[in-house]
């Protein structure tokens, strides 16, 4: 595994172009374009103030750059540089700012979400939707970028517009069958949208394109519902992470639950691996050399390596403060491997924790505990192989063969974040003010 | 006094027994009271007796007194007659008599008033024990009382317990119907407050939006240097009800296409699942089919097999047809004689299950007792293999390293060489011991030749004798008294000297065995109605020669063969035997 040299970058914007041949990342009022191969600098934007978002558009041609406090976005060009485009969105506010899938228009939501503003970078024309609905996921496009998904309330009810992408005819409005309506995303083949109801009721409907309720699920009552949703990269299922610390998935036939992952604090499951992060601090020698500590950066990190421990394992957890809203309990974050292999989940009460599911055997196949709490994961986006950070100098793999933890070889690096290249042959690692590439594979470096 | 006494108690002992059954009779007899009103009389009477004795009788009132004792006597029950005075003195018998009476009668009532007392001091002891039983339940009775008193207390505290507990119950009930109707109505108010406030929020949000609309904010802008192409490279359409059909036309179709997928894949799978329940039933038919020449014993069972297969086949027709169109009721008979074929499977493994337990019930001991011996032999063998190899990868390991780390070129050279003899040796080892196993065989076939040569010795010594055997008959058969022991021997039978000579000196055989050989051969060509004992004759002696055949030489075969020519057709058979014969020399 080897590691660039670092960069800096603010506000964690740093994005590769989808098609993989270049990254941006701002740095406070500076937008930077590099090629990813030599890492060198290709453009660079100076943009009005300290930016606050940065996108691609889908075709690699432009990037956005918004300026949430001043009510502010503007777009570069990288086949033509002093081609540029600003839009204001006035006393109104941004909260939001986002490309629609064709690159050719942006999609700003106004303060208090009064109004989605649709700008179009081919005319002049501008589009209003109103009644957005500020929720935690209020809007999806599918994934062929043809059709968007919009939450609204009108009239104390939850309703969805299907929007055509193309030239933003609404195609569908109906009235969702939620109190009130959290989030919706598609299925990956773009088919069926998937609506969930906030927290305080476990409800999931699955509606068609065309509007028709499919079905709906509700696992039970009375108690803290839906925390997570994710389709499977095929669309077979859809597993639901919930404040009871259990996963649901669906099936894409008859939408009824196939099995129940439970993140038990005493893990007895033989055939659960469970990969333990052991730290080992470097015993200082009596013979300590000038050299060894001029030379040996790594002297004062921790060293640390995966051990596997013997069943039973107990698993840390963290009791949640009741009395709070949002408490840290349930599964917050799913994810399904790109050939649907695999499914990692986090569950909020045992942050140290991440557990990886065998989807083909619907058991669970590895628990990796680590030292400290679990900051983000990662798919890789062709092989089954999960990237993890926990915020301190190192990266964690985890594949079906096993674990490994590497030492960033940067002083004071601590790994914030992470995100993989495209094509799953190298990773982004972003710290809290600089970046870093890490190639996965050697061969392919050289 | 004591002599008063003694005399009356002398003769207790014999009378005793006599006399008490009397008394008991008596006593039996008239009214118990009056007895013990006697009694009571008697044990009064000798204090009296002791007190007033002198004064009682006197001279003078001598008869008074026998009268009054008499009365008293009688008033006693007792033979008051016996007591008479008849001349101024008193007799002493009856008197004695009397007196030896009312001292039994006293004694009695002594030991009655013994008895009495017993039974008194017993019936005081029982009175007492009765009294302190009496006492100690009375106090248990309190004690009891006590405590009843005591539960009953307890259990009406209890009660009251209850009651209050039950009445807190139904407050609590009732403060939860109140928490819960308030909660309910304050859910509704916030509901209603929820709606209020998003509708004002709403008109608050419109409000906005037509203030920002009609004040028509001059930031509010885009600055575009020049617009870009669509992405597409189309241009943008004007929005009509035709791109509002089109937009329909390709939703439904991305759904119909989705659809068309999903149901691909779904027949893909429904194909898999059909060919390998097909192929089950392949598999189950064959497992059942060879099974019913060798069970003629379950006809029944085969008849309903039969009847299965049959259906299967069809079935299966079906199913092959259904690959190609899903029909509900071809779906049903795959499904029914699946589950038809599956029936019959089962029972037939549990009938498999029972005799194998029965016979492994049999043989299991003996049978598991040689198979672990096996193997565990086995097991040592492949051990011993694999140390062995082991070692030998050691060895090997060891070498490679030593080639590898030691620059010295003549130890290497060395260890080739060593390498190499030790393939040569190998090889060696080989070819020695295959020529130990041609040795063997060598040896072996040594071993053949010999024996064989030791038996052809024996035979020609055989030969031999028989041959001087044959020389010395015939040379007997030249004398003329032989002629006439034979008459039937005739001209042809010199002619056919030379082949008849192997069959004269066959082994010791009998006269009438020989004889019928001759006869056989050489008389059929003279007369055919001769032949018929001839060849009964032979069958039977062949039934005893067979055994007896060698291979000998067999000067004879050609006269044989000659005089079969000679021979009419018929007799082949005879002939043919009587060469066997001749062949087993």
């Amino acid at each position: 595994m080897n590691f660039s040299e670092v960069f800096k970058q603010s506000n964690q914007l740093c994005k590769v172009s989808p098609d993989g041949k270049y990254l941006a990342t701002c740095v406070q009022y500076r937008l930077v374009v590099r090629d990813i191969g030599t890492l060198q600098i290709v453009h660079l934007y100076t943009c009005l103030d300290q930016v606050m978002h940065m996108e691609w558009s889908s075709d690699s041609l432009f990037i956005l750059c918004a300026m949430y406090k001043r009510g502010l976005v503007q777009v570069w060009s990288l086949e033509q540089p002093d081609w540029h485009c600003k839009i204001d969105e006035g006393s109104i506010g941004l909260v939001s700012s986002r490309w629609s899938p064709d690159g050719r228009h942006i999609l700003n939501t106004t303060e208090f979400n009064l109004r989605i503003t649709v700008w179009s970078l081919c005319t002049k024309s501008v589009s209003y939707i109103k009644y957005p609905k500020a929720c935690q996921k209020g809007m999806d496009f599918t994934a062929d970028g043809r059709y968007m998904a919009l939450a609204e309330r009108r009239d104390c009810k939850d309703y969805i517009s299907v929007f055509v992408c193309d030239d933003w005819h609404l195609l569908r409005h109906f009235e969702s069958e939620t109190q009130d309506l959290a989030g919706l995303e598609w299925s990956p083949n773009g088919c069926v949208l998937a609506v969930w109801d906030n927290c305080l009721e476990y409800k999931i409907l699955l509606y068609s394109l065309d509007g028709r309720l499919l079905s709906f699920y509700s696992a039970y009552e009375w108690s803290l519902g839906i925390k997570s949703v994710a389709w499977s990269p095929s669309s077979q299922f859809l597993a639901i992470g919930s404040y009871d610390e259990k996963v649901r998935i669906l099936n894409h036939i008859t939408w009824k639950k196939i099995t129940e992952f439970e993140h038990p604090a005493t893990i007895t499951n033989s055939k659960a691996v469970v990969f333990k992060e052991v730290e080992k601090r470097p015993v200082v020698s009596e013979d300590l050399s000038i050299r060894q500590l001029t030379v040996d950066n790594a002297l004062f990190s921790t060293q640390s390596k995966y051990e596997i421990t013997q069943l039973p394992v107990q698993v840390p957890v963290v009791k949640p403060d009741p009395e709070r809203a949002n408490p840290k309990i349930g599964i917050s974050a799913v994810a399904f491997s790109a050939d649907n292999r695999y499914l990692a989940t986090k569950n909020d009460n045992m942050p140290q924790s991440l557990w990886v599911w065998d989807m083909q055997k619907f058991s669970l196949l590895a628990v990796l505990e680590q030292t400290a709490p679990v900051r983000c994961f990662v798919w890789d986006p062709h092989l089954p192989r999960l990237a993890l950070c926990t915020g301190n100098t190192k990266l964690y793999m985890w594949s079906p063969a096993g674990c490994i933890s590497v030492t960033v070889p940067v002083e004071g690096f601590q790994v914030q974040s992470l995100f993989w290249h495209c094509t799953g042959s190298s990773l982004v690692l972003l710290s809290k003010d600089q970046l870093c590439l890490c190639y996965t594979d050697a061969e392919e470096q050289k | 006094m004591g002599d008063w006494w003694s005399p009356a108690m002398m003769p207790d002992p014999t009378l005793d027994t006599k006399e008490l059954s009397s008394i008991s009779g008596i006593s039996m007899s008239p009214s118990r009271q009056n007895s013990q009103h006697s009694l009571h009389s008697t044990m009064v009477l000798p204090k009296s007796t002791y007190s007033v004795l002198s004064a009682f009788c006197t001279e003078e009132n001598i008869s008074q007194c026998v009268t009054y004792i008499n009365q008293e006597v009688c008033s006693l029950g007792l033979s008051a007659v016996s007591v008479e005075c008849k001349s101024g003195s008193v007799s002493a018998v009856p008197v004695l008599n009397l007196l030896y009476e009312v001292l039994q009668l006293q004694r009695r009532a002594q030991r009655g008033l013994q008895e009495l007392e017993t039974q008194q001091i017993k019936n005081c002891s029982d009175l007492e024990h009765l009294q302190n039983n009496n006492c100690r339940l009375k106090d248990q009775l309190e004690h009891t009382r006590r405590e009843n008193s005591g539960l009953h207390e307890g259990e009406r505290q209890l009660q009251l317990k209850i009651k209050t507990l039950q009445n807190c119950l139904k407050s609590e009930k009732e403060e939860v119907q109140k928490l819960q109707s308030i909660i309910s109505s304050r859910a509704t108010q916030y509901n209603h407050d929820l709606k209020r406030k998003e509708r004002d929020f709403t008109k608050l949000k419109d409000r906005l939006n037509q203030l920002l609309m009609d004040k028509r904010d001059k930031k509010l802008s885009i600055e575009v240097s020049n617009y870009v192409g669509r992405s597409d490279g189309k241009r943008g359409l004007w929005k009509t009800g035709k791109m509002e059909a089109r937009h329909e036309g390709e939703m439904y179709k991305a759904l119909l296409t989705d659809y068309e997928a999903r149901q691909r894949s779904l027949m893909l799978e429904n194909s898999e699942l059909k060919k390998v329940l097909q192929h089950m039933k392949k598999d189950m038919i064959a497992i059942l089919s060879p099974k019913k020449p060798c069970v003629k014993a379950e006809l029944a069972d085969d008849s309903l097999e039969q009847a299965g297969s049959e259906c299967e086949d069809e079935a299966g027709e079906s199913s092959r047809e259904t690959l190609e169109q899903s029909c509900e009721q071809a779906r049903e008979k795959l499904t029914n004689s699946i589950r038809l074929q599956w029936r019959k499977l089962k029972s037939h493994m549990e009938r498999l299950d029972s005799q194998a337990s029965l016979v492994a019930s049999q043989e299991r001991e003996a049978e598991e007792l040689i198979s672990r011996k096996d193997q565990e032999e086995e097991l040592q063998r492949m051990r011993l293999e694999l140390q062995q190899c082991k070692e030998f990868i050691h060895m090997q390991q060891q070498l490679l390293q030593q080639q590898i780390s030691s620059p010295c070129d003549e130890e290497t050279a060395a260890l080739l060489n060593d390498c190499y003899t030790l393939e040569e040796k190998e090889r060696l080892k080989e070819e020695w011991r295959l020529f130990n196993e041609q040795k063997r065989n060598f040896e072996r076939e040594r071993k053949n030749f010999t024996e064989a040569a030791i038996r052809l010795g024996h035979e020609r010594k055989v030969f031999e004798e028989d041959r001087a055997a044959w020389l010395k008959t015939q040379f007997l058969n030249m004398t003329p008294f032989v002629d006439r022991k034979r008459p039937a021997l005739s001209e042809p039978h010199s002619a056919l000297s030379v082949g008849t000579e192997p069959e004269a000196k066959l082994h010791s055989t009998p006269p009438l065995f020989t004889k019928s050989l001759t006869n056989s051969v050489f008389c059929t060509p003279k007369a055919a109605p001769v032949k018929m004992p001839t060849t009964a004759d032979l069958y039977r002696t062949l039934n005893l020669i067979p055994e007896s055949r060698g291979h000998g030489k067999c000067p004879s075969a050609e006269m044989l063969s000659r005089s079969r020519l000679r021979n009419s057709s018929s007799d082949c058979s005879v002939i043919s035997l009587v060469r066997d014969e001749n062949s087993s020399v």
